[in-house]
């Protein structure tokens, strides 16, 4: 089949593009991306989109979700996983290794890697855990895990104590030249704690989990970063002094990069007033000075890339004791509404901007294809439509949990298709608001 | 329609109002309890359900007879013989509750916000009995109650509460109360024992223990927990009852007719000792009594119609 995308804003910044134009696709693979598509290459039977009014842009890539297969089905699949990345217009994700039994090994990558492909729409790249069973004592086999497809190392969820460890794991991953990615949180300074500790915490009883204990762990893994020469790449970055800390290191030219969730350009600690356990995240959202650290940070380019952190629970697991609840929050299907809404219509970062740091920059960061819409390279496309409006409903969403704090919000702009190798795995472009189709 | 149409669960969320008429309120529950016969039909046909779910014997037995003297039927739910101690969760343990039909609960939880949570899921009135180191309403408004009676008045009044800040919702509560009624509180402690931001409250804060209680008019010493030590928070016991404990000789920095509360049990030795804590400023007794009136004051405005509530 071959489709043709017409009259699109085509925003591409791998290749600097930002055009109103056409797109060809023809066997899975971008075949012409630039204005007019040239009469001589349209033919009879191809299936043409008018995309006018809508932007064309590379698949989107999340490199950091939970799809918690295997060990917690209950929760999300790599099918239902996969499913709410398409429609919230990715097409690729990362998952973390923080399943039962953790993904530490090459048969779990493996096992993970096929389970992909028999199920989920979109692509996945496994990522392997930085120690055995994540249990912060003995490193993983990453060189095995990598030839089996994992494409980084992460302690996310079980970060790295031992300065001793994490140093030996950064010289490992530089042999081998994958990045570590780094869930940053000092485990001594936030034991039993919940949310993020100030002012709110007081006022709520709750034990707090201090800015410092992650700001700790940054200074810490960038000075090792440094010392080792490994790629680093600190996960959810949520503090004013955390983002200080990645700027003045790539200042000095540390190879270090990092990204944000829309929790944390979006929300503050006084979202958990009331004790709404749907805001209850690791690291916690933060306080309005942070938020606003966030989003310079994000404009300023020392914040490199968006992901969702998506973190599907069972119903259960949140309606409880806000002290018992499980931390994490879904975003995959929320997280282009709240980059556009929060963001781009809030005027802190272009629209090119934003979908270089969902698109071309996790791609670099981990080193996968994909984030660019170059001729001959894999149809990865989402299609948005920046403007229209609508309401976070949870119970239409595709995962398998309904944990958004952001439920009944009114958002600007939403994927109205996304395609994977060609294949349109989310939105019926016979429906799109605006597209036609004609035979 | 009762006269406080409202749950109980933190008394940041009252209006000074609000406060003033529990507390009148309180004032004549407490000849009730003088009289011979301690009984009144105000609350008959009605039913309490006390949900406690970490152990309060003083606390529950209080709000017991509280709602007995009302005439109220009382039932008592203890987690440790229910089937919380099987695994249920606090959810289901509230539905199935709920369909019970019980007036009000009233709900001792060692999680902050479980009452609010509670409060979510029950068409019944709910009063939180201490949850955490959230709140615990009724205790503030029983000490509001104990000063205003010594004092005739709490506005002005300058009131030190001495201790484990960070984790007392006896603190929080007092601290809510006492500013919204015209007071002002001062909070004295370790700074490992001060919660974060403290100096955003409403409140001066004070690491010196001397420094914290001169001039005060009331002097609320909190219970310290062992497991803070255990935890790091101070060195030793001793160590913190020389630097933080009450006792006759800093007590003379307070004024000369100051009033020594303690919320129960005492520590003696510790945080207090216990010359102070038996002695001639000591009102410990008395909020025991007030903590009586002041839940009878809230069932019957939550619960009760527009009977005169003193039986006549």
């Amino acid at each position: 089949m071959r489709l043709v995308i017409k009259g699109g804003r085509i925003i591409d910044p791998r290749n600097g593009l930002d055009t109103v134009g056409d797109l060809l696709v023809e066997d899975g693979v971008i075949a012409w991306c630039g204005q007019h598509l040239p009469d001589a290459m349209a033919l009879d039977g191809d299936v043409v989109f008018d995309a006018s009014g809508l932007i064309v842009a590379p698949g989107l890539i999340d490199m950091h979700v939970h799809l918690r297969e295997p060990g917690f089905e209950y929760k999300e699949t790599i099918e239902s996983g996969g499913r709410a990345a398409a429609a919230g217009g990715f097409t690729a994700v990362v998952p973390m290794p923080n399943t039962n039994p953790a993904t530490d090994n090459r048969a779990m990558v493996e096992f993970v890697a096929r389970r992909a492909r028999e199920t989920s729409p979109v692509r996945v790249w496994p990522t392997v855990a930085a120690t055995r069973g994540n249990e912060n004592e003995l490193m993983s086999e990453i060189a095995d895990a990598k030839e089996a497809g994992a494409v980084a190392v992460t302690d996310d969820a079980f970060p790295l104590q031992s300065a001793e460890l994490t140093r030996r794991v950064m010289e490992y991953c530089a042999t081998f030249d994958l990045p570590l990615l780094t869930h940053c949180e000092d485990k001594t300074m936030t034991r039993g704690g919940v949310m993020n500790e100030g002012l709110v915490s007081t006022l709520m009883g709750l034990k707090g989990m201090p800015r410092a204990a992650e700001e700790i762990q940054v200074a810490r893994n960038i000075r090792l970063a440094e010392l080792t020469g490994c790629r680093l790449h600190i996960l959810h970055i949520s503090t004013a002094r955390s983002i200080e800390l990645v700027r003045e290191a790539k200042k000095r030219g540390v190879s270090v990069t990092c990204e944000t969730c829309p929790q944390y350009f979006t929300l503050t600690d006084e979202s958990a007033l009331g004790y709404d356990t749907m805001v209850k995240c690791s690291p916690p959202v933060r306080t309005a000075e942070d938020v606003d650290a966030v989003r310079a940070g994000l404009a300023d380019g020392t914040i490199d890339a968006i992901a969702t952190d998506h973190a599907p629970h069972a119903a259960h697991e949140k309606e409880c004791e806000f002290q018992a609840a499980a931390f994490g929050m879904v975003g995959l299907e929320t997280a282009l509404g709240l980059v556009l809404t929060r963001l781009v219509h809030a005027g802190v970062i272009g629209l090119a901007d934003a979908i270089r740091k969902m698109t071309v920059a996790p791609a670099s960061i981990l080193g996968i294809p994909g984030g660019h819409l170059s001729v001959q390279s894999p149809a990865d496309i989402t299609i948005i439509d920046p403007d229209e409006r609508w309401t976070v409903d949870p119970e239409a969403f595709q995962s398998r949990s309904r944990n958004t704090p952001f439920a009944g919000w009114e958002l600007r702009g939403r994927a109205v298709a996304t395609i994977v190798g060609g294949q349109i795995v989310h939105g019926d472009l016979v429906r799109a608001p605006r597209g036609r189709v004609r035979a | 329609m009762s006269a406080l149409n409202r749950n109980i669960l933190a008394l940041r969320e009252m209006s000074a109002d609000e406060i003033q008429l529990i507390l009148d309120q309180a004032q004549e529950m407490k000849e009730i309890l003088s009289r011979p016969i301690k009984k009144v039909p105000t609350l008959r046909g009605k039913s309490v359900v006390t949900l406690f779910f970490e152990n309060s014997t003083r606390t529950r037995m209080s709000f017991e007879m509280a709602a007995k003297t009302l005439s109220a039927d009382v039932t008592g739910f203890a987690a440790s013989t229910s089937s919380v101690a099987k695994g249920e969760s606090l959810k289901d343990t509230i539905l199935t509750l709920n369909a019970m039909k019980a007036d009000a609960f009233v709900i001792r939880h060692s999680a902050s916000g479980a009452a609010h949570f509670i409060a979510r899921h029950t068409s019944a009135r709910v009063i939180n009995a201490g949850d955490g180191t959230h709140e615990h309403p009724t205790q503030g408004l029983l000490d509001m109650l104990t000063i205003r009676q010594h004092k005739g008045t709490l506005r002005g009044l300058t009131v030190a509460i001495v201790g484990d800040i960070a984790h007392s919702r006896v603190a929080r509560s007092n601290v809510w109360g006492l500013t919204k009624m015209g007071a002002k509180v001062r909070l004295v402690g370790p700074r490992t024992l001060l919660p974060a931001d403290v100096e955003q409250l409403p409140v001066e804060v004070h690491t010196n223990l001397r420094r914290g209680i001169s001039g005060c008019d009331v002097v609320n010493v909190l219970r310290i927990q062992m497991e803070r030590q255990d935890a790091g928070l101070f060195p030793s016991v001793r160590e913190y009852a020389q630097t933080f404990g009450v006792n006759r000789s800093v007590l003379r920095e307070a004024k000369p007719d100051v009033l020594v509360m303690h919320p129960g049990p005492m520590n003696r030795g510790i945080e207090i000792t216990p010359d102070v804590a038996d002695g001639e400023f000591s009102v410990v007794t008395e909020q025991v009594t007030n903590g009586v009136a002041v839940r009878m004051a809230l069932l019957y405005l939550l619960l009760g119609g527009s009977n005169d509530a003193s039986g006549h």
